[in-house]
């Protein structure tokens, strides 16, 4: 227990808020890297992605509406109608920005051109299957959008969520009870609570923040292993 | 039809739609959605329309302004429930209107193929997913597909930035969104543009719809609205 300490576990600090989280999230995506952020929280990566001495970013946001090169959101004068990420809220467009039309945009998601996407999930199961599009209750209309495509394009597949539900149920799972959005998909799942890579034979915990390795074994139900660097 | 018609009026411009037709809608959310055709359209009273859109409506104007004058039967769309959607989400929870959903990716390309000549092609989005109940599976190279079907729209109304006489167009940032797509995939296009140039002023290297995929063509004044409640 004692060796976890400070390497994976980090019990002085945590549970991270959704900023914290986002940084944590921004410090792990690659310079260089075609990064697609999910609607929601991860949208809040954004604002923590590297720059280079000039103070450009050095990733390349892509948005499934259609363009490369996406800046933050607009304020005041800059928001323009014709300009909006893929939840509809009026952006701003970078040096080197291109526009492309829709079938563009998602050949290039599911041809694996993009690097990273950051989702958020209702449920990771151990096997990295997602579920982020339908609660499946009966009254729920159901919405799709790009979620599928996304699951399954982008070379890397991140999730960004809590690890608990407002009721205290986990959301990383053995396996889904919700619809499923993509087949073992999802590589890496960044939580509140801890870091775990899924999809393989284990799930592998990262870190965790505020909660020690036991812990979560027991609150998840899962065999979580670590693996000490 | 070999040349696009140049015409005054939207309502000029949406003659002649049949009801039960299938109408490919441009725009994603309101960016690119074309209002004053489907206001044309709502006039014009054609109905038990399918309409194919990425959305199903925001808040009263546009694609809700239809639905809410009862003129559709089924939306195929990817996303229709959105916080400013209430005018879908009444009809449908209502059991008036059919609702196909279809993965935005899937969504575009089904047009694309439509508008390629494609009879059909395999996509790996939604496998293992509810949405590939009733499709054909196959493996290829290690990868499991669907099989999906084109998506040909008898009419698309779309908007577009510029255009010329000829109907060769141009669109603005990501209003662009399925414009280019649709205007192939329909069999008769007809598109509203914010202005309407002598044919040679638009760069033809710039150009993004050529003007083959065009059939009418209206000039209307940029009118913009953003989607409410977008988080």
């Amino acid at each position: 227990m004692t060796m976890l300490a400070g390497t994976i576990e980090h019990l002085d600090r945590g549970p991270l808020s959704m900023d914290e989280l986002a940084e944590v999230i921004a410090r792990d995506i690659p310079e260089g890297s075609f990064v697609n952020l999910g609607i929601g929280q991860p949208t809040k990566i954004a604002d923590h992605l590297p720059r280079d001495h000039h103070g450009s970013a050095t990733v390349i946001l892509h948005t499934e509406n259609g363009m490369l090169g996406m800046g933050p959101a607009a304020a005041g004068d800059e928001v323009d109608a014709d300009l909006t990420n893929a939840g509809k809220v009026p952006v701003t467009e970078l040096p080197g920005a291109a526009y492309f039309h829709h079938a563009d945009s998602f050949a290039m998601m599911r041809g694996g051109h993009l690097d990273v996407c950051v989702l958020g999930a209702y449920q990771v199961a151990a096997n990295g299957d997602l579920a982020n599009w339908h609660t499946g209750r009966p009254d729920a209309i159901p919405a799709v959008g790009g979620a599928m495509d996304l699951a399954i394009g982008a070379k890397d597949v991140l999730v960004m969520m809590a690890l608990f539900g407002k009721d205290g149920s986990p959301k990383l799972v053995p396996a889904c009870t919700y619809p499923l959005t993509g087949v073992g998909c999802v590589s890496r799942v960044y939580t509140d609570h801890g870091v775990f890579e899924v999809g393989g034979d284990e799930v592998v915990v990262r870190t965790t923040w505020g909660i020690s390795v036991t812990e979560l074994r027991d609150r998840l139900g899962l065999p979580l292993v670590t693996r000490e660097g | 039809m070999a040349r696009a018609q140049l015409l005054e009026t939207t309502d000029e411009a949406v003659a002649g739609i049949e009801d039960g037709s299938t109408v490919l809608v441009g725009g994603f959310g309101l960016a690119g959605m074309p209002f004053d055709l489907i206001d044309a359209l709502i006039r014009q009273g054609a109905t038990d329309l399918t309409i194919v859109s990425n959305n199903a409506g925001n808040g009263e104007v546009g694609l809700a302004a239809l639905l809410r004058a009862g003129r559709v039967r089924k939306v195929i769309c990817s996303f229709p429930r959105q916080a400013d959607s209430y005018v879908f989400d009444e009809l449908y929870l209502s059991g008036r209107l059919e609702l196909e959903v279809v993965p935005q990716g899937n969504l575009a390309e089904r047009m694309r193929a439509a508008g390629a000549g494609i009879g059909a092609f395999y996509s790996p989005t939604a496998v293992g997913t509810p949405l590939a109940e009733g499709k054909e599976v196959r493996d290829i190279d290690g990868r499991t597909y669907l099989l999906e079907l084109p998506i040909k729209g008898d009419y698309a109304l779309i908007s577009a930035h510029r255009a010329d006489r000829l109907g060769n167009l141009v669109y603005r940032k990501t209003a662009r969104n399925f414009g280019p797509v649709m205007a192939a995939a329909a069999t008769t296009t007809i598109v509203q543009a914010s202005s309407v140039v002598p044919t040679g002023e638009l760069d033809p290297e710039a150009v993004v719809t050529p003007s083959i995929y065009v059939d009418r063509v209206v000039a209307v004044a940029a009118r913009h609205h953003t989607v409410q409640g977008a988080r």
